[in-house]
């Protein structure tokens, strides 16, 4: 059976590895490349290094961490933060990335969905998401608006359509991103989660508000993700991903248990 | 030394990387005729079937896959890989593949989430030289929204399933191909490969 993932992400800011709460002010977790191989040790199912400084320098290095890392890890790697080109995408896949994972890009020129999924194959294009939920409307139904810049900026698109849309562009998997709930440990938007797994056929990543094991089991389960990401709780060791699985396993999810 | 064919599809350098942290010699190559001397040959592949397939014949890597294969040396097909190795696909259109096993590439029905991707088990239905030392029901890391249907029993080595059972692993005598990433697929893949770069 397939196993529900766990996903650790590194937000990497000059070589360091960092942590913002609600998209501001950073925390120095540690090293990086000693992180990625304490999460495979420990049995991570997939890691994501996204670049916080999303400048061609911070590119460079990011890049350079992938490298060291994937001498040594044989798990998929996925590489985010400001991709806006095609050529940047060609660039990390060459670099030795798996997948990308493209956000604010995909906004202001989709086309680099279609181009990189016609290109390199829907498998390593991953599509990211960052939503704002909005005031309810009339009917009660909630709703989410599509913020871009790492959530600075508004821009009016309704989350759910956009997913649709980045599907059929080719993305392969979306990350969904509640900015209402990231870096809070509340727990994860499973209103979010559970709306966009009705409306599109794609793996889903639900990202942001992790703070305990059991926020973890409700995203998988009530929130119908196929993964969850998680920063925070696994970088300051407030759990280690054996007892994430664990938890998970005897409450009936399959997970896939592994021994270094 | 392992030759790993460069066709112009996908990651080659993790398979590399991953031979070369097991201590083998290995190499990516784009001409056939390098890789002819190889002792084993690797086929990796993450695009669609009908530009992968045009891709090998363009530079001519069927025919030197087939040559390799005539003389019993170690072939493995991954992901895309296996799939080129069967005899038809209907991904896109309809293509014509290696046929170096009886059967065909079918898309997933959309009854679950496609592609599929993350870790699941394998359920050995025959013994094979590359499963060596790996346990039933051992998670691989797969990627795929197409799957193959092998139509000889004896060829379908482990199966898994996704919505329907399907093969995973298909071997006969010195080919073998596997659906999910061994190279992707921490210690079980890189058993796996290292079973693989054993054989003569």
């Amino acid at each position: 059976m397939l196993a529900k993932r766990i996903i650790p992400c590194l937000d990497v800011k000059n070589g360091r590895n960092v942590r913002g709460v609600k998209f501001s002010a950073d925390i120095d977790a540690g090293d990086p490349v000693e992180l990625a191989t304490r999460y495979d040790a420990e049995g991570a199912d997939e890691l994501v290094f996204y670049d916080i400084t999303a400048s061609s320098d911070g590119r460079g290095i990011v890049m350079d961490l992938v490298q060291q890392v994937s001498e040594r890890v044989f798990i998929p790697l996925c590489v985010g933060g400001g991709i806006r080109t095609y050529e940047d995408v060609r660039a990390i896949l060459k670099g030795g990335a798996d997948k990308v994972s493209i956000n604010s890009a995909a906004v202001l020129t989709p086309e680099i969905i279609t181009r990189s999924a016609e290109s390199f194959g829907s498998q390593c294009i991953v599509a990211a998401i960052d939503a704002l939920r909005r005031p309810h409307d009339g009917n009660g139904t909630p709703g989410w608006e599509i913020y871009i810049n790492g959530g600075r900026k508004a821009t009016g698109i309704d989350a759910l359509e956009w997913m649709e849309e980045l599907v059929m562009r080719g993305a392969g998997e979306l990350v969904l991103n509640s900015i209402d709930a990231d870096g809070t440990r509340d727990g994860y938007d499973l209103e979010l989660n559970r709306a966009v797994a009705e409306r599109v056929d794609v793996p889903l990543v639900a990202s942001g508000g992790a703070g305990t094991t059991e926020h973890i089991y409700q995203v998988l389960t009530e929130g119908q993700a196929s993964a969850a990401l998680a920063a925070s709780i696994f970088h300051f060791e407030d759990y280690s991903i054996p007892e994430v699985k664990t938890y998970l396993s005897d409450r009936g999810v399959t997970v896939r248990h592994y021994t270094p | 030394m392992i030759a790993i064919a460069d066709y112009g599809m996908g990651n080659l350098r993790s398979v590399e990387k991953a031979f070369q942290f097991l201590g083998h010699e290995a190499f990516i190559t784009d001409d056939p005729q390098r890789a002819r001397d190889a002792s084993h040959l690797v086929l990796p592949g993450d695009a669609a079937f009908g530009d992968a397939m045009r891709n090998l014949r363009t530079a001519g890597w069927d025919t030197a896959i087939e040559d390799h294969v005539s003389t019993g040396r170690p072939f493995l097909g991954i992901c895309v890989g296996l799939q080129l190795m069967f005899a038809t696909s209907e991904e896109m259109g309809q293509h014509t593949g290696l046929d170096l096993f009886a059967g065909r590439c079918r898309r997933f029905p959309a009854a679950e989430r496609v592609p599929q991707i993350g870790w699941n088990q394998i359920s050995v239905q025959q013994p094979c030289a590359i499963l060596d030392g790996i346990e039933e029901g051992s998670f691989f890391y797969f990627v795929h929204s197409y799957y193959v249907e092998a139509d000889k029993a004896e060829e379908s080595v482990a199966v898994t399933d996704y919505g329907l059972t399907y093969t995973s692993i298909a071997a006969r005598d010195n080919v073998f191909g596997v659906q999910f990433h061994p190279e992707k697929s921490q210690k079980v893949g890189l058993r796996l490969l290292a079973n693989f770069a054993a054989l003569n």
